[in-house]
């Protein structure tokens, strides 16, 4: 705020409108100049175009066909987000066998280089397509979008898209899910939820894996469903082991009852 | 990574308003960075001249305006701006909070050579 007139940032940014005072404004300065290459324009040789547009609105607009695509055939996504070696796929390959029979499931397995976790995945009564990213650290709506109708068939109630393994990109492009989950392994540690809340916030279910190993880590439950309610009051916790297969019931449970 | 990603995408969304004004170049973009978006200006500011080699936003100068997490409290109903950038009420401490701003990732405007 300006120490002589009292003119605050609002004021500066339109200018001063006519008053005169002894002493320039500073222009506030907290970004960055990486790329100073270029001279810097000189008023009237440049022109303003105001785009006001969200960066990743290409990517939103694919992810609403893919909600639009899975709608329409009354298919129920789910976005599988978690470092890696949390245990995605081998939940998934315990879901799957669990489901068999009983709802028709589909799975898009996001890696960045082999197709390891779509071929765990196979020939457990689902199908199942890889999608290798190559370079890229989260799968985006145009990579699923391609594969929906190769991956669901006419009978599919339920897919699971396992997302590159990455606690942080995946949460910033939508592919269309109907909800992202959020899966964290006991040996990750109890405040991970504080620590990457852009994803914890955004997923509707967080699944803590792995309480088979709670004992040997010291494992503090309810620590943990604080830091998860902390970021987001309303999510559904499921506390699970896809190894001994305890409390994986109420998970299934849960899936039944989405489709 | 994740930043150069997103680099990628500003980049590849700037040229189509590029092309569309028929413009050759960008001289300068203004972008809109929330402290609850999930990007780091830091990494971003690093990874924008990377994605914009050989494009036509190559050379050009990023500006990057911070937009503060701002939440309404469900309990209170108090409008603040919690520090850290933690979703919770900075009046009462409750997490029961909506974010109101601080989610922005935009590209705000863009300056061109004037024909």
């Amino acid at each position: 705020m300006c120490e002589h007139c009292g003119c605050g940032t609002a004021t500066e940014a339109a200018g001063h409108g006519g008053h005169s005072h002894p002493h320039p404004h500073a222009h506030a300065h907290p970004h960055t100049h990486d790329a100073t290459d270029a001279a810097p324009p000189t008023p009237g040789e440049s022109r303003r175009i105001d785009v006001e547009q969200r960066i990743l609105a290409r990517n939103e607009e694919r992810a609403a066909q893919n909600r639009a695509w899975l709608a329409e055939r009354g298919i129920v996504a789910l976005n599988l987000i978690s470092a890696p070696g949390s245990g995605k796929t081998r939940l998934l390959e315990q879901t799957l066998e669990r489901l068999r029979g009983r709802i028709p499931c589909a799975v898009l397995a996001g890696d960045v280089q082999t197709d390891r976790d779509a071929r765990r995945l196979a020939g457990k009564g689902a199908h199942v397509h890889a999608i290798e990213t190559g370079a890229s650290c989260h799968l985006n709506a145009e990579q699923v979008g391609a594969l929906l109708p190769h991956v669901c068939g006419d009978d599919t109630r339920l897919l699971f898209i396992e997302n590159v393994g990455n606690l942080v990109c995946p949460a910033a492009f939508d592919l269309g899910e109907s909800f992202k989950v959020a899966l964290l392994a006991t040996t990750e540690g109890e405040d991970k939820p504080i620590k990457y809340p852009a994803l914890f916030s955004r997923a509707a279910v967080a699944i803590v894996n792995k309480t088979d190993l709670a004992g040997a880590l010291d494992w503090d439950g309810a620590a943990c469903r604080r830091f998860i309610r902390q970021v987001h009051p309303g999510v559904f916790i499921f506390e699970l082991s896809a190894k001994t297969g305890e409390g994986l019931d109420r998970w299934l449970d849960y899936l039944e009852a989405l489709v | 990574m994740h930043e150069l990603s997103l680099a990628v995408a500003l980049v590849e969304q700037a040229e189509a308003v590029l092309e569309r004004e028929g413009a050759p170049r960008a001289l300068a973009l203004t972008v809109r960075i929330g402290d609850w978006s999930g990007v780091d200006p830091d990494a971003f500011a690093f990874a924008f001249p990377v994605a914009a080699e050989g494009s036509r936003l190559a050379g050009a100068r990023l500006e990057i305006e911070r937009e503060p997490l701002r939440v309404r409290c469900r309990a209170c109903g108090a409008v603040t701006e919690p520090p850290d950038a933690i979703p919770c009420c900075a009046a009462c401490g409750a997490a029961d909070v909506e974010p109101q701003a601080g989610q922005a990732f935009d590209l705000r405007a863009l300056e061109v050579a004037a024909c």
